[in-house]
């Protein structure tokens, strides 16, 4: 199979260890507020404490009860409450309400509120404005990654996309530099860091900044190269269906915090299940990086080989059987459980993907990506609004057509977002405001005049103030150059060529062969060439913001050589998704290093959309 | 026991005193430390005021100036060289080393009223305190004068004029006073007046005149009016010795001598031109004094300072004693001839070294030698001695050298410290006991930063707490220079701190901007590299202009938030927004903070910028907030007048049919009893036509322009839904489909009505009548039709549908078909 281990792989570095700081620093805070307490979790903590401390470690200190935070009253007993939080105003609101009431019913509590990964200003200003900053003790659980797999980091912070690029609020700036500070203090530190965009850029100051307050430790590194990328330098990749089987099984039945539930028309049961998905699942780990129309053949010899490998069984001695069942029967149990499992998933994907509407959708983006019959696609847009086929999907589909033609024509513009708002209701007007804001989905101007006005300004001053200028225009009307781009880097393979899936010679295997994801491409560039130059053009189409840096420690030639050069750490800030973790494996493989991903959150098309409606309060 | 003392003299004072120490109020501070004087303070004329002057200890004049407050009692430094005068009032007033003033504090009500009598001032771990007692013969007490706690102590029973004597005693963590009355002894502490008793104190005494605590506060020297000297732990429960002076008149000062770790308690007692040393044995030592002096007790010895000279009484050091004895024979003075002898080059010294190692003492000799060069204050002694310890070690092997190298350095630092210029008499004892970050410190107060970095270079002190802490003290004293410009000095901090390591520039700045120089302060925060640093300052200078874009440009929302919070309560709302609005980051986060906290001061900030479009979109977002119909059209039209100013005819539009919408949803919801409310356009449609209201459906489907595509699309799916196939075949038959017919054959098939769906594939157009026959089965239609149209790909689909068992004869006419397609 092509995406097995290769030999002369280097090694990663063991991020268990991350989890294990994790839990004893969660621990000694939980030690801090003695005796029997509550503890109220975030939702979106709840799968991630679950990884770090589950419910027996709790229990050993001193917690009583759990519960969810809701935002709703509380039927708590006890006389200490603990709160596990992300720092949200909302929530810390809520919790001074909680206090405020318990003062007038003369109630005695101890209230404690866990901030993680970091307290922010805000927060205490809301305690103080609410008149119990005296009441609450507050503590940070610096819990800033949780290692999904051997090769994939998260933050967990899926609010760092809108909280970011839609609101102006830099505020997770500073978890994402401390992340890093973090990965260098445990696992070294880096010889070069490159980026692009304006929050990586942010984070890779506030990074340094805070190297340079802390002691430098001097130690053989384990990562070689650091790559930053914002979310909004490739809005193109996580918009396109996912077809690589990890990506698949995200899209269909969202992997939430590296687990999936699969429902009862997998499980051919009545009952759904939740699985792991990592590369501790052998079978998973074979297919996760494939083309979803392979797996299908994969899974079947795999179906006949472990049917083989129990068949063994036969002609066995008792000596021989004693062996097998000792060895190998649990492995192959196991084996035959997530198979069957795997085969059921795909099943149900086939049910849904070969059909006719599947094909038509992903040629429709195959049209928009390659730029033709851009009319057809148009009408396959607005009659899939009219059939009231998906919310989500037809968004999608608006904002990739926006984003591949710089804008729509001013006309289809109006129509079409007449034609969903008919379909789903007013409140989209400000979805769509949000989606003009972030350039995703946008009205062509009447003639070029931003550039215009650009190059006039830029001829009369000429200092900072141009880029800055520069960045303010835009701001205001975020060229994404798809088309340009595509052309330079190549990302869209000559049609008519075949592409064969079982033998990807690029990364655009991951969509059919029909498109390389843009941020792998510029990662693949940057890394050939050892930063940006011979690129200049293509920054200047991705609104600059690049740069690379040598890091603090003096590369030594002597270390040149070590597994850890090898390694290279990206960093997406607001969400990557699997079917960028995949090219990124198959370029690893194709360079001999390999990629380890840091990202604020796993992300595809739905959730990256979902994060910009405004049809709820 | 016989108790050796040396008298060594510091240094012959540089000051010119005309008088001497005459008529003067005299403090001298432990550690080598500054010395005051208050002249003709006993004079108390408003015409002669008395003069306050500071001397190094050797007697260089650091500060002098006419008294112009009240009448001094006492004068004392603290534990970090400020000079405390404490006035007769019980007001003390805080002078540093250049005799400016720092401030002053009050001793409390009962004190000013009773006025001061005597007072005493104390160091303990705590820091330093004073004692005072009062007119009213009551003490009061602060322990530490950097964090006061005045504390009354009871009153002394029996207590008719001032006691004969007192002191203060640091105990069980806590300060007491020791008084005497006549011949009773009183402990004063916080609740109680206890009675004690010295042990085996003589008899014959009727009063105890004086009395002395040890620098330790472990020992206590009674003298009684008998003249015997009393000497024992300060606990009062053991006698060290008793020994009688023969002298009955008081003496004017008494201080222990005592060197830590000696065998016998040694005290010193001075009167008129005479002191006395007292120890263990009857005898006593007398030494002849010219002038009037001063003790100043030390942690081991005793200072004495005249109108012309300063020396160090101390307890010859048990490793001097071995060697310099006459006729010793211990390993040091071995060894120390030895080298003498190889100087000579005699072959004695190979005698000498013999001896010692026969006895295997070299390495203890080598020892002696390097701590006896430690005591010695001669620069040349202490190289003969350090000499022979360096000669003695060659023939040691393994002999670790850090004593050696440590106490080479440290007499280095020493004799510069020592010197004339500086004026701080340290003993090595007394170096250790302060440790070098301490003696940095003076060096620092005392403006003396060259030779302080000096020092931290050569004793290698990491650059954070050595060099950069100086360089910081020396550009803080620099900032308040008045006659430089602000330019000049900008200039040479940036120089002298520029590779520094570890400045804080902005505490820097802080302190120019303390001394009033805000300019400076400004400037020098420019070289802060932190911008999170600067912010504090700016923002205390009220530059909050320059706080909020510093706080921004460092990236840390935290920062900007405390900024724009800050000025939230500083500026009136309107300036306070103006000021956002140049700062669009910090005015993203305050939006942020607003959505939560404070709705109404959002719509504010949207108003002052005539940000139209966000109104409407506010407008939009609070409309659907708002259960009741009412309130949500009032709430859309506003959006609708705001989208109007804003020009986007078209979310004005939206907006107004939304309103109609909702009106047209009522007036239904209200005749029929049907839940529509907020429904979107199309599922109003949908529900309408679910439930057969058809005029209704079409009646929106008209107001709203609804493209007819659409409403084909949904009409056929609700009619199929309900499974109304006649109303559905009138549908189809009211004018010519929009979307074709082919949609109504596969809705029929997807639910499962072949018959229906049947009726509608002769209306298919012909390109999708394949698709349309395959959709209902009819394979037979589907050949006929792709024949027809002599498509291959379609032909060749009809094809894979066929089963090779029953569709044999067509499969044949197919391929035919196929075959003269491709031909073509």
């Amino acid at each position: 199979m092509a995406h097995t281990e290769w030999k002369d792989a280097p090694g990663l570095p063991d991020f268990s260890l991350l989890k294990r700081l994790a839990r004893d620093q969660l621990i000694f805070l939980l030690e801090q507020l003695p005796g029997k307490k509550d503890l109220f979790i975030d939702a979106d903590l709840m799968s991630p404490l679950d990884r770090i401390a589950n419910v027996t470690i709790l229990k050993q200190h001193e917690v009583d009860k759990l519960y969810k935070v809701e935002l709703k009253p509380i039927v708590s007993s006890s006389d200490q409450l603990c709160f596990l939080i992300r720092p949200r105003i909302q929530t810390v609101k809520w919790i001074s309400d909680l206090v405020n009431a318990d003062k007038v019913a003369g109630r005695f509590r101890r209230y404690k509120i866990i901030f993680t990964p970091q307290k922010f200003y805000a927060c205490e200003t809301v305690l103080e404005e609410q008149g119990v900053y005296g009441d609450v003790t507050t503590d940070e659980w610096n819990f800033y990654i949780l290692p999904l797999d051997d090769d994939i980091l998260s933050l967990e912070l899926p609010e760092f996309f809108r909280d970011n690029f839609l609101e102006g609020d830099q505020r997770w700036v500073t978890t994402a530099g401390s992340a890093l500070r973090l990965l260098q203090s445990v696992y070294g530190s880096f010889s070069k860091v490159y980026g692009i965009g304006r929050c990586a850029k942010m984070v890779y100051e506030s990074w340094r900044e805070l190297m340079e307050d802390g002691e430098q430790r001097t130690r053989q590194p384990e990562f070689a190269k650091v790559f930053l990328v914002d979310r909004d330098v490739d809005f193109v990749t996580p918009l396109c269906s996912q077809v690589v089987y990890e990506g698949l099984v995200d899209d269909l039945f969202r992997i939430k915090c590296g687990s999936v539930e699969f429902g009862p028309d997998v499980t051919s049961s009545d009952k759904s299940i939740k699985v792991m998905l990592n590369s501790q699942d052998k079978v998973f780990s074979e297919i996760r990086n494939e083309h979803f129309s392979n797996v299908f053949g994969f899974l079947s010899q795999k179906a006949k080989n472990l049917q083989t490998a129990y068949d063994k069984r036969r002609g066995m001695d008792i000596q021989q059987m004693k062996a097998f069942v000792a060895d190998e029967l649990k492995g192959l149990k196991q084996e035959h459980r997530l198979l069957s499992l795997h085969i059921g998933a795909s099943e149900s994907m086939m049910k849904k993907k070969t059909k006719q509407d599947f094909q038509e959708l992903l040629k429709t983006e195959h049209s928009l990506l390659e730029g033709f019959e851009i009319r057809e696609c148009i009408t396959y847009i607005e009659e899939h609004i009219n059939r009231q086929v998906s919310m989500i999907d037809s968004l999608r589909l608006l904002c990739l057509l926006s984003i591949t033609e710089n804008g729509l024509l001013s006309k289809d513009y109006r129509s079409l977002k007449a034609q969903y708002l008919q379909s789903y209701g007013i409140e989209h007007l400000l979805t769509f405001a949000n989606l003009r804001q972030l350039g995703l989905l946008e009205e062509q101007q009447a003639g070029e005049t931003l550039t215009v006005m650009e190059s006039k300004v830029g001829k009369l001053v000429n200092d900072k103030t141009v880029g800055k200028l520069t960045d303010a225009f835009s701001s205001l009307a975020k060229k994404s150059n798809f088309r340009a781009l595509s052309k330079r880097l190549a990302l869209v393979p000559k049609s008519g060529e075949e592409y064969d899936l079982r033998v990807p010679r690029d990364m655009a295997y991951v969509f059919s062969g029909a498109y390389i994801p843009l941020s792998c491409k510029l990662i693949e560039q940057v890394l050939e060439r050892d930063g940006w130059t011979g690129m200049e053009e293509v920054t200047r189409m991705l609104n600059g913001q690049e740069f690379a840096v040598t890091g603090g420690s003096s590369s030594s030639e002597a270390r040149s050589k070590t597994d850890a050069q090898r390694i290279v750490l990206v960093m997406f800030l607001g969400g990557c998704t699997f079917s960028e973790i995949s090219a990124l494996r198959f370029l690893g493989k194709e360079r001999g290093c390999r990629f380890i991903v840091v990202t604020t959150a796993i992300t595809n098309s739905s959730r990256l959309l979902e994060a910009l409606l405004d049809n709820s309060a | 026991a016989h108790l050796d003392l040396k008298k060594i003299e510091l240094y012959e004072m540089g000051w010119n005193l005309k008088d001497g120490l005459r008529e003067c109020l005299v403090a001298a501070a432990p550690y080598g430390g500054p010395i005051a004087l208050l002249k003709g303070h006993y004079r108390r004329s408003p015409s002669a005021r008395p003069q306050l002057e500071i001397y190094s200890s050797s007697g260089l004049p650091l500060a002098s100036f006419p008294w112009k407050s009240g009448v001094v009692k006492q004068l004392g430094w603290t534990v970090s060289d400020d000079l405390l005068c404490v006035q007769e009032d019980g007001t003390v007033l805080v002078y540093d080393l250049w005799g400016g003033f720092k401030r002053h504090f009050s001793m409390g009500n009962e004190v000013s009223q009773s006025q001061v009598l005597e007072t005493k001032i104390f160091h303990s771990p705590y820091g330093t305190g004073v004692a005072i007692l009062t007119g009213a013969l009551r003490f009061t007490l602060a322990t530490n004068i950097d964090d006061i706690k005045l504390r009354r102590l009871p009153e002394v029973p029996g207590l008719q004029e001032a006691p004969s004597c007192w002191a203060v005693l640091t105990q069980d963590r806590q300060s007491k006073v020791l008084v005497a009355n006549g011949s009773q002894l009183f402990i004063l502490d916080n609740t109680a007046c206890t009675p004690v008793t010295p042990p085996g104190l003589s008899p014959q005494a009727s009063s105890i005149v004086h009395m002395c605590v040890s620098f330790s506060y472990k020992y206590l020297a009674l003298l009684t009016d008998s003249g015997h000297v009393w000497m024992g732990t300060s606990n009062l429960k053991e006698k060290l010795s008793e020994v009688d002076t023969k002298i009955k008149t008081p003496p004017k000062q008494m201080a222990w001598c005592r060197r830590p770790k000696s065998q016998q308690p040694s005290a010193v007692v001075m009167w008129d031109g005479l002191l006395i040393v007292v120890g263990e044995c009857k005898e006593t030592i007398q030494y002849h004094l010219d002038d009037d002096s001063v003790l100043v007790p030390e942690l081991d010895g005793v200072r004495i300072i005249s109108g012309t000279h300063h020396e160090l009484l101390q307890e010859v050091p048990g490793a001097c004693e071995e060697i310099f004895k006459i006729a010793s024979m211990a390993p040091g003075a071995l060894l120390l001839e030895a080298h003498k002898e190889y100087e000579k080059e005699s072959q004695k010294a190979d005698e000498y070294l013999r001896e010692i190692k026969e006895q295997s003492l070299l390495s203890e000799a080598v020892r002696q030698c390097v701590e006896a060069a430690g005591h010695e204050h001669e620069p040349e002694t202490q190289k003969t001695l350090l000499r022979a310890a360096s000669f003695g070690k060659c023939f040691l092997s393994n002999f670790p050298p850090e004593q050696f190298v440590s106490m080479c350095r440290d007499l280095r630092v020493l004799n510069a410290v020592r010197d004339y210029t500086v004026g701080i008499p340290l003993t090595h004892t007394q170096f250790k006991q302060m440790t070098v970050q301490v003696l940095i410190d003076r060096l620092v107060y005392r403006k003396l930063y060259p030779l302080a970095i000096e020092v931290c270079r050569y004793l290698k002190t990491p650059e954070y707490q050595g060099v950069s802490r100086v360089l910081k003290h020396w550009a803080c004293y620099k900032v308040q220079q008045k006659e430089e410009s602000d330019e000049v000095i900008a200039k040479a901090v940036s120089v002298k701190l520029a590779d520094a390591a570890g400045i804080s520039y902005s505490e820097i700045a802080t302190k120019a901007y303390e001394s009033g120089r805000t300019e400076l302060a400004i400037k020098l925060l420019e070289f802060e590299p932190r911008s999170g640093e600067q912010v504090p300052l700016l923002l205390k200078m009220k530059k909050s202009p320059l706080a909020l874009s510093k706080a921004i440009e460092s990236g840390d929302t935290d920062l900007v938030y405390t900024v724009v919070m800050y000025l939230k309560n500083e500026l009136n709302r309107g300036d306070f927004f103006m000021m956002l609005r140049n700062q669009p980051v910090a005015l993203s986060l305050y939006k942020q903070f607003c959505k939560h906290q404070e709705q109404d001061t959002l719509k504010d900030l949207f108003n002052q910028d005539d940000d139209h479009e966000e109104l409407g979109n506010f407008y939009v977002k609070a409309s659907y907030k708002d259960q009741r119909l009412e309130a949500r059209v009032a709430l859309l039209q506003s959006a609708v007048d705001e989208y109007y100013k804003a020009k986007n005819d078209f979310s004005a539009k939206t907006t107004e049919d939304e309103m109609r919408l909702l009106r047209f949803q009522r007036k239904l919801e209200e005749e029929k009893d049907e839940q529509l409310v907020g429904f979107s356009l199309q599922d109003t449609m949908t529900t309408l036509l679910s439930v057969g209201l058809h005029k209704h459906a079409e009646q929106l489907y008209k107001d709203f322009r609804v493209p007819d595509k659409r409403f084909w699309w949904l009409k056929l799916k609700a009619l199929a839904e309900k499974e109304d196939w006649e109303e559905l075949e009138k549908f189809g038959k009211t004018k010519k489909s929009p979307i074709g017919y082919l949609p109504f054959v596969e809705v029929c098939i997807k639910h499962h009505n072949k018959y229906e769906a049947k009726k509608y594939v002769s209306k298919v157009t012909p390109e999708q009548k394949v698709k349309a026959h395959l959709a209902v089965g009819d394979m037979e239609g589907a050949a006929e039709a792709a024949i027809e149209r002599r498509n291959e790909s379609e032909i060749s689909t009809v094809l894979s549908r066929c089963s090779a068992t029953t569709d044999h004869l067509l499969m044949e006419r197919l391929n035919r078909a196929k075959a003269t397609a491709v031909k073509k």
